[in-house]
């Protein structure tokens, strides 16, 4: 059956959590600008613990990062971070332009500005940020989001600070991202198809780029979505920087709560019980069992003292095997488990055995020594010790938990469009007041600076793009496109010498033309394109060069200058010469044939520094001539 | 004010089948909160008792926009009378003027404070924790929103399980206050409370403290405790300890540590030895000085070697100081502070007067912080002759920290000599000024108190700099 067949009918349910950079001067709560390609610097080595919060209580996620106990290592640019992003120094007060755009955009979305806004510590000990918290403040609440399938409420606006950048999985990361700008929204879960998600998040994405404060290129915007599905739980899944995977995403989860709680059904039908494999799933050393094992994990972790352990679990025959996610079973779940709490690489289980090397007279052995009835599954964990013996106990755990359902979790998005397991969710256990920077009294002064920030309406901006001339097809693409601040910014200086639709053309389709081709896009910075088009202006360059001079860039990494210099605009004498050369080399008997002789010899002179209709012109005529002399 | 107390109610929003396995609740006690003071003030105070309010209890509340809002009272910090400060659900602080606010409805009060501090075990152990307050115990004040301290130091032990893996402990909240408000007389407490501690048969004392005025603890300390039986460790953190990224569970490990194993009879300062966690160095209490505002190796020993460094997570301690005071058969205490001394800055244009107006408040010793080699205007001669001549002690020490004085090398400091200014080597400024008032407690006359003064009592003079005792910019990050 179709997906989305079986998507539709389960009680979807998704909200959103835009997240987007803010291109402000200067950081969220020091003086470092926002830039983000910091390079060297002096390295830290820290450890983060986890503390009480303004409640009394400590968070669950909290307390799972401290468990890992890793050392996280910071490598501090001083051409974009200092003391405050190192944690060396208290935060300066909340820089005012970020709490202007957040101010702006609750104005546009209609929600309720606070009358103070207190900045808050979200406990966040993951290393990806030096004080174990996140700085947050809540500007506004309510506001909607229009939409064909039904408006989506907005729950909250916040403005917080970004983390740091992470330079691999050890713990390593680069102050020069921390402290930079963000601003949040989060809907309701008011979204019902996975369509409509993506679509959300590309309105919400277009009204931030509106301001014209919104960072851009890869990782500027993120997108983190909340899932359920009728009688499943609300699962984060985090980090999606693809609009076009959302959909994806959403399908993906609602099938995998899906999956879960067939399998509850499944196992009630089968007659377990939670006690039940409490007292069944007692750990059982097999390190006798498989001494012999071929199996090169086994072989190798034994002989370095490690243990085999076995773990029964009743009535899970066939169900360790399902899938609940394309490729992913409910073993490579308990696998994540076991991975994330314990720290073992990960497990083997009864439905995907005998394999690995493990012989079917060795799954019998295991059988054995488990007690297993036919109707019983297992897991076999390998590794030290105390770290198996822990895996068991994991197991243990999320085996009970499959009675309950779809676990409370935090999930991260992988790039085919599932999704594998943080950490448990974080509750509202994590915040606490920063109390170094203090509350911001939001009165009418603040408003009216918000409103020249507050974005324009997106039809009102088609029809002025309408009005330059672009064809409603371009608007439309120029609308949703990243670079809409550039579009604006090149027609308010170059049109109409340089026509808008040249200027949209170039930003878009040239753009994509490059990449299709396989041209390096990160060499078409905004100022190269903003280089060709002010030659466009200064007559230096012909407009029909504009895509080979791109071209020379992307492609054969031609400085800009010197590629704009290979197509310079030649005089009409040396035109006129080419033409005529030409003209002579061609058979005039046919006029026809002729012309597009001559037009293709001299088009290969003159490609891209001339106009075609100009070259087309010379060439006819100069034809007309010589067939009048003859 | 907030008390804080433990619970043992467990937290429901954490997944119970996962601690199955992990066995980490019992680290991390729930606390609770309970809100005794009245931080609403003013209109809003008087909008919260008409509805009969009061902190931590859930309202809903009908705004005049027509929007509700639900969620938690909290005290509040805000400098406007009209905010009510509200914990939404989903954790976010925001305030919210009551004027409007068209009505409220308590959806449930808030539950009893579990508010006493349970006792703490006060004797025993191989190593004495006496808190005194600062950051290192501190928590957020709701009045005016900054940090405080409040933390016992029984509940910073159950912040570090791993203390027990280091020695066992005992401790004592001696009392809490913040470092800017550290007093002589406190110094005193302090110092018979470590006697009291060496003579019940700890092997070393913690010494828990504000990081701004420990300095001068130590100094206090270091001439108070004429011989001692074993380390006092004062131990400081630079970020409070309410956050994950806090410098006082590893500044508080090591010191244990320290206390316990360091085979040195002397008072140390035991704090981070660079912005990573990598170690800590023990400074010697006469020679070290607060150099940062907030890094969190703030500390840094002027004019002489940390006596050790201590590695918290390889739980090894390694001395770089050889020359140390032995442990002591007994522990003897000579307490006592004249505050009648005064320390003057001297600047370009600081008029001389200055000096007569200081002797006639009562003092009884200047220590100046002179510039260079240790000099004043040649005209603060006269002043301080006359000052001197009076009875009054005048001591010598410069605002370069690094280095000695030296009045012999230019006339001013000749001039000034004779006038009677006592050079005092290489002590540091707040050093030279708490020894002054610890030996104008026991010295009968001027030159005695001169003679003291000069005399190295406790390594608080060092007459031998050697060239690497100097941070430079490229000495490494």
């Amino acid at each position: 059956m179709d997906d989305d067949v079986v998507v539709h009918g389960l009680g979807l349910k998704v909200g959103l959590e835009v997240h987007q950079q803010l291109n402000t001067k200067y950081k969220l709560f020091c003086s470092c600008p926002t830039k983000l390609e910091g390079g060297a610097g002096p390295r830290l080595e820290r450890y983060l613990r986890p503390s009480i919060s303004e409640l009394g209580e400590v968070d669950a996620a909290a307390l799972f990062e401290w468990q890992r106990g890793t050392k996280f290592t910071y490598v501090a640019p001083p051409d974009s971070s200092c003391l405050v992003e190192a944690d060396e120094e208290p935060p300066h007060a909340l820089n005012r332009e970020a709490l202007e755009v957040g101010l702006a955009v609750s104005i546009a979305l209609g929600a309720s500005i606070v009358d103070e806004v207190y900045v808050m510590r979200k406990i966040v000990i993951d290393g990806s940020n030096t004080t174990g918290f996140q700085r947050t403040a809540l500007i506004s609440l309510g506001g909607k989001v229009s939409d064909e399938d039904g408006d989506v409420g907005i729950l909250s606006i916040t403005i917080e600070e970004d983390a740091a950048r992470r330079l691999d999985e050890e713990g390593s990361f680069s102050l020069d991202r921390l402290g930079v700008p963000l601003i949040e929204i989060s809907t309701a879960p008011d979204i019902k198809t996975p369509e409509q998600a993506e679509r959300v998040a590309k309105k919400i994405g277009q009204l931030l780029r509106l301001t014209g404060k919104a960072k851009r290129g890869l990782g500027t915007i993120r997108q983190d979505l909340n899932v359920s599905i009728k009688g499943g739980t609300k699962v984060e899944v985090k980090g999606v920087q693809q609009l076009e995977l959302i959909p994806k995403v959403v399908r993906n989860e609602a099938l995998r709560q899906r999956a879960l709680l067939e399998i509850r059904e499944e196992l009630k039908r089968r007659g377990v019980s939670e006690i039940d494999i409490i007292n069944a799933s007692q750990p059982v050393d097999l390190s006798q069992v498989l001494g012999g094992s071929a199996n090169k994990l086994i072989s190798s972790q034994l002989s370095q003292g490690g243990v085999v352990i076995g773990v029964r679990l009743p009535m899970f025959a066939g169900i360790l095997g399902r899938e609940v996610n394309p490729g992913r079973r409910l073993g490579t779940e308990m696998a994540d488990y076991v991975k994330a709490f314990a720290g073992l690489g990960g497990l083997f289980h009864s439905d995907e055995l005998p394999k690995y090397g493990i012989t079917k007279e060795e799954v019998e052995k295991v059988r054995d020594a488990l007690k297993l009835m036919d109707a019983d599954g297992f897991v076999l964990l390998v590794g030290p010790r105390n770290k198996a013996l822990r895996a068991a106990e994991v197991i243990r755990a999320r085996a009970v938990q499959c009675l309950q359902g779809v676990p409370k979790e935090t999930r991260g998005a992988n790039e085919d469009g599932t999704t594998r397991f943080l950490r448990p969710q974080p509750g509202s256990a994590r915040m606490y007041p920063e109390t170094d920077v203090p509350p911001i009294r939001i009165t009418e002064v603040e408003l009216q600076e918000a409103k020249g920030l507050v974005p324009a309406d997106p039809s009102m901006k088609l029809k002025w793009m309408l009005s330059l001339g672009l064809s409603e097809e371009l608007a439309r693409t120029m609308l949703d496109s990243v670079r809409l601040d550039l579009f604006e910014e090149l027609t308010r200086k170059y049109h109409p010498k340089v026509p808008a639709t040249l200027i949209a053309s170039t930003i878009e389709n040239t753009v994509k033309y490059i990449k299709s081709k396989g041209g390096e896009l990160s060499k078409i910075t905004d100022d190269v394109i903003e280089e060709v088009l002010k030659a466009v202006y200064e007559e230096r360059v012909p407009k029909d060069s504009v895509p080979e001079v791109l071209m020379a860039v992307a492609i054969e990494g031609t400085p800009i200058s010197d590629a704009i210099a290979r197509y310079l605009t030649i005089s009409d004498e040396q035109v006129a010469q080419v033409v005529k050369a030409a003209v002579e080399q061609a058979d005039l008997s046919d006029p026809r044939r002729a012309f597009n002789v001559a037009m293709g010899r001299a088009m290969q002179a003159l490609r891209g520094r001339v106009d075609g209709k100009k070259v087309a012109e010379a060439v006819r005529r100069e034809i007309e001539e010589r067939t009048r002399k003859n | 004010m907030l008390g804080i107390g433990r619970n043992s109610k467990r937290d429901p929003s954490l997944p119970l089948r996962l601690r199955l396995g992990l066995e980490l609740d019992s680290f991390f006690p729930r606390f609770e909160v309970s809100c005794v003071v009245e931080s609403y003030r003013g209109e809003a105070s008087a909008f919260l008792s008409k509805y009969g309010i009061t902190e931590g209890d859930q309202l809903l509340l009908a705004l005049k926009n027509g929007k509700e809002l639900r969620g938690t009272l909290m005290p509040s910090y805000s400098n406007d009378e009209s905010i009510l400060v509200i914990k939404l659900e989903n954790g976010y602080n925001v305030g919210i003027s009551y004027k409007y606010v068209e009505s409220v409805k308590v959806i449930e009060r808030r539950g009893k404070g579990v508010g006493e501090r349970t006792t703490v075990l006060a004797t025993g152990g191989e190593v004495k924790i006496i808190s005194t307050g600062g950051t290192i115990v501190s928590k957020i004040e709701y009045e005016t929103g900054a940090v405080r301290p409040a933390l016992s130091t029984e509940e910073i032990l159950q912040f570090v399980p791993e203390a027990k893996e280091f020695g066992t402990v005992s401790a004592e909240i001696l009392f809490s206050i913040l470092s800017e408000e550290m007093k002589p007389t406190y110094w005193e407490k302090i110092a018979e409370a470590v006697k009291k501690a060496f003579d019940e048969g700890v092997r070393g004392v913690v010494v828990a403290h504000g990081t701004d005025t420990m300095a001068y603890t130590a100094a206090a300390l270091s001439f108070s405790l004429r011989t001692l039986q074993g380390p006092v460790v004062l131990v400081g953190s630079q970020r409070s300890s309410d956050r994950p990224s806090s410098d006082s569970a590893i500044n508080l490990l090591s010191s244990i540590l320290l206390a316990k194993q360091g085979e040195f009879g002397e008072v140390v300062v035991n704090m981070h030895g660079e912005t990573s966690d990598t170690y800590t160095l023990a400074h010697r209490g006469v020679k070290v000085r607060k150099m940062h505002t907030s890094r969190r190796d703030a500390f840094q020993s002027i004019n002489s070697r940390p006596l050790a460094r201590v590695w918290w997570r390889e739980r090894k301690l390694e001395m770089i100081e050889d020359e140390v005071r032995q442990r002591g058969a007994s522990t003897v205490l000579e307490t006592g502070f004249d505050d009648r001394v005064f320390l003057l800055k001297y600047w370009p244009g600081l008029r001389p007067e200055v000096v007569e107006q200081i002797v006639s408040s009562g003092v009884r010793g200047i220590i100046i912080e002179g510039t260079g080699l240790g000099h004043t205007s040649k005209e603060f001669a006269p002043y301080l002759r006359k000052a001197v001549k009076e009875g009054v002690f005048v001591g010598m020490t410069s605002q370069c920290l690094f280095g000695a004085v030296n009045m012999n090398v230019y006339t001013t400091g000749r001039t000034l000599m004779e006038a009677g200014v006592t050079p005092l080597l290489d002590m540091l400024p707040e050093v030279a000024l708490v020894k002054l008032m610890w030996v104008l407690k026991r010295a009968s006359d001027l030159e005695e108190v001169r003679k003291l003064m000069i005399n190295n009592l406790v390594g608080e003079i060092n007459v031998r700099h050697t060239v690497e005792m100097y941070p430079r910019w490229d000495s490494g990050r």
